[in-house]
């Protein structure tokens, strides 16, 4: 009996998990299929599987698959991505508030994006026009993620180093891009504000897929690492005793995030608040576990930035709002009612 | 079984020397305890044991093998150890930290035998009852339980403990060192663990080590360890030793003056 108790204790700690993430799936699934069907014409949900799963050149295929559903999966799909990201940075840097941002990742992506808008500085020749500002984005992302891995080397791979260098960082490409906007025409600082908000006009499916790859295989790597993420949770110290290289699990870590943030972004520009939100929000339903974490968190991310989208287009009727905005608008609140209203302890 | 060597082992933070020249030897079955003034190593000691930190020069072998020519998996299914520290900022239940000891075992599914193995020491501590709550909203003897137990569930050959029961109450202290004490025997384990209550230490031990500045005063059974003088040279206090009962005893009487005492070595 006692036996048959204790597994069952197991048990219904997994089973709570599994359930908040079928909970996520369905939020996800059913937020993807509003964000196909809203929009300057509406089309219903009969409809959008038949234009799913048929080939047409009418009006409704032409806006599912030319518009809808690259901007459904984007949003999906980026969510996820920095949803996961944000897991991962709060673990490895052991600070509930990191994200990309702490980081200086979004500062060296918005410095990159700057860089083409504004100078129409290529950082590799040949690209065609869509991809330039997406290029220049992903590779100062990476480049400041490199960054904070010198820092890291020299000073210790330690959760302080790692911080505070990447604040540093973020205010070295902050300064640099007001630099940069202060010669700013008028027409390309219009450009580089806009990117800098976030937005999901620019989706593709080729972007999407690209997004996709990326997050499949971090995740696929991260969750290979489960059991040993989890134990950096118990600190350090207590880590390494587990057997745990604590080091080296963080460079690792850290070069997953950063591919993964620096993908995300770079399509997208600085989506604030999912990263930082969706972890807490899957942690708090879900536990400390990364075999079931890593999971709810990109669905988290992929339920908040779908939710998001969704706002974004019915918020300005006829209009695309960027969704930035909106994701840190409502994620401001939420944050503060989790902080100040959450009966369990957030971190 | 696993006897545990240790050769000439010394280690710096930095230029700071703080193990030196530390030789020892532990056997299947027995307990050693290390007992030392604040700040003469314990801790980092028993972090070389643990292969957390790299000694300097010397070397630690486990049955004759040099741990650096060991597998690093291998060396983490051998040894568990009990960090001094407590802290545990995760929002973990006390079933999974426990579980976390298992790791060089743990993969994608848990297996029978790891369920089994938690549900028995949690059970053995008397950790049940905590066993649904969050390890971060424990008491701090609480949580010493829990990584004693985190500790024990690996099964290791090699258990190393740090100061495991200075924050828990009386009965504890007697119950978790019974139990270390008869797992180490039943299962033959080779057992250090570091004690500040020299009571205790007596009571416990089958041998001592005392750590004096990085280096070993002396080591041996603990009635021929425990004297008037190693009180008074290593830890600066006179103290009357009680052998009458059936337990060694001691009793400090008052702190030395350091001052005194170090002029006398310079002269
Ligand atoms: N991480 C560290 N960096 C530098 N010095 C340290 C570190 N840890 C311990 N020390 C120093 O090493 C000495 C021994 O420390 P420790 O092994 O923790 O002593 P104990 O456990 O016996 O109290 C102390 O003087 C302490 O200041
Ligand atoms: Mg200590």
């Amino acid at each position: 009996m006692q036996e048959m108790q204790e597994i069952c204790l197991y048990r219904e700690l997994v089973f709570r998990r599994l359930l908040f993430i079928s909970l996520f799936l369905i939020l996800c699934i059913v937020l993807s299929l509003l964000n196909l069907s809203i929009g300057p014409i509406s089309i219903g949900i009969g409809e959008i599987f038949h234009t799913l799963i048929t080939q047409g050149n009418d009006t409704a295929h032409v806006v599912i698959w030319d518009y809808r559903l690259p901007w459904t999966l984007m949003a999906l799909l980026v969510g996820g991505a920095l949803g996961l990201a944000g897991l991962e940075m709060q673990t490895i840097l052991n600070n509930p508030l990191a994200s990309s941002y702490t980081l200086g990742i979004s500062a060296g992506a918005g410095f990159g994006a700057a860089l083409a808008y504004i100078l129409g500085i290529k950082v590799l020749p040949n690209v065609p026009m869509e991809f330039v500002v997406p290029i220049n984005a992903f590779v100062f992302a990476f480049l400041t993620c490199m960054l904070i891995m010198l820092i890291g080397k020299i000073r210790g791979f330690t959760s302080e180093t790692l911080v505070l260098g990447g604040i540093a960082i973020s205010f070295m490409f902050q300064s640099l891009l007001a630099l940069l906007e202060y010669y700013a025409s008028e027409e390309t600082l219009q450009a580089i504000v806009f990117w800098l908000f976030g937005s999901l006009t620019k989706a593709s499916l080729f972007k999407a897929q690209v997004v996709f790859i990326v997050l499949a295989i971090v995740a696929t790597l991260l969750m290979l690492k489960s059991w040993k993420i989890t134990a950096l949770r118990l600190g350090d110290e207590k880590a390494k005793s587990l057997g745990v290289n604590t080091e080296r699990l963080r460079i690792e870590v850290l070069i997953y995030v950063s591919l993964l943030t620096s993908v995300a972004i770079c399509f997208v520009g600085i989506i604030g608040f999912v990263g930082l939100v969706a972890p807490h929000m899957a942690r708090m339903l879900i536990g400390e576990d990364q075999r079931f974490l890593i999971v709810g968190s990109i669905l988290c991310g992929g339920v908040i930035l779908s939710a998001g989208a969704i706002t974004s287009k019915v918020i300005v009727p006829g209009a695309i709002f960027p969704i930035g905005i909106i994701t840190s608008m409502l994620g401001v609140p939420f944050f503060m009612f989790l902080v100040i209203r959450g009966r369990k302890q957030i971190w | 079984m696993v006897e545990l060597g240790v050769r000439d082992v010394s280690f710096g933070y930095g230029s700071e020397v703080v193990i030196k020249n530390v030789t020892l030897n532990a056997f299947p079955g027995k307990m050693v305890a290390i007992i030392g003034p604040n700040g003469s190593g314990k801790t980092t000691l028993l972090k070389l044991l643990a292969n957390i930190i790299k000694p300097s020069t010397g070397k630690i072998m486990f049955d004759g093998v040099d741990i650096r020519r060991m597998d690093k998996d291998e060396i983490t299914k051998i040894v568990s150890y009990s960090p001094q520290e407590n802290v545990i900022p995760g929002i973990l239940t006390v079933y999974e930290v426990v579980l976390l000891g298992r790791i060089p075992y743990l993969s994608w599914r848990i297996s029978r035998d790891d369920l089994e193995i938690t549900k028995n020491v949690l059970e053995e501590l008397g950790l049940e009852i905590y066993a649904r709550k969050y390890a971060n909203q424990l008491s701090g003897g609480e949580r010493q339980m829990i990584l004693i137990a985190q500790a024990l569930v690996r099964e290791p050959k090699l258990l190393l403990l740090d100061e495991p029961v200075s924050n828990l109450d009386i009965r504890n202290q007697l119950e978790i060192l019974d139990l270390i004490k008869r797992i180490t025997r039943q299962k033959e384990i080779t057992t250090i663990t570091v004690l500040h209550d020299l009571n205790l230490a007596a009571r416990y031990a089958d041998k001592l080590v005392v750590l004096n500045r990085g280096s070993i005063y002396t080591c041996g059974e603990p009635e021929a360890v425990l004297t008037p003088d190693m009180l008074s040279s290593v830890y600066g206090v006179e103290a009357k030793i009680n052998r009458n009962n059936r337990f060694v005893q001691i009793i400090p009487i008052r702190p030395l003056n350091r001052g005194v005492e170090a002029l006398g070595q310079n002269f």
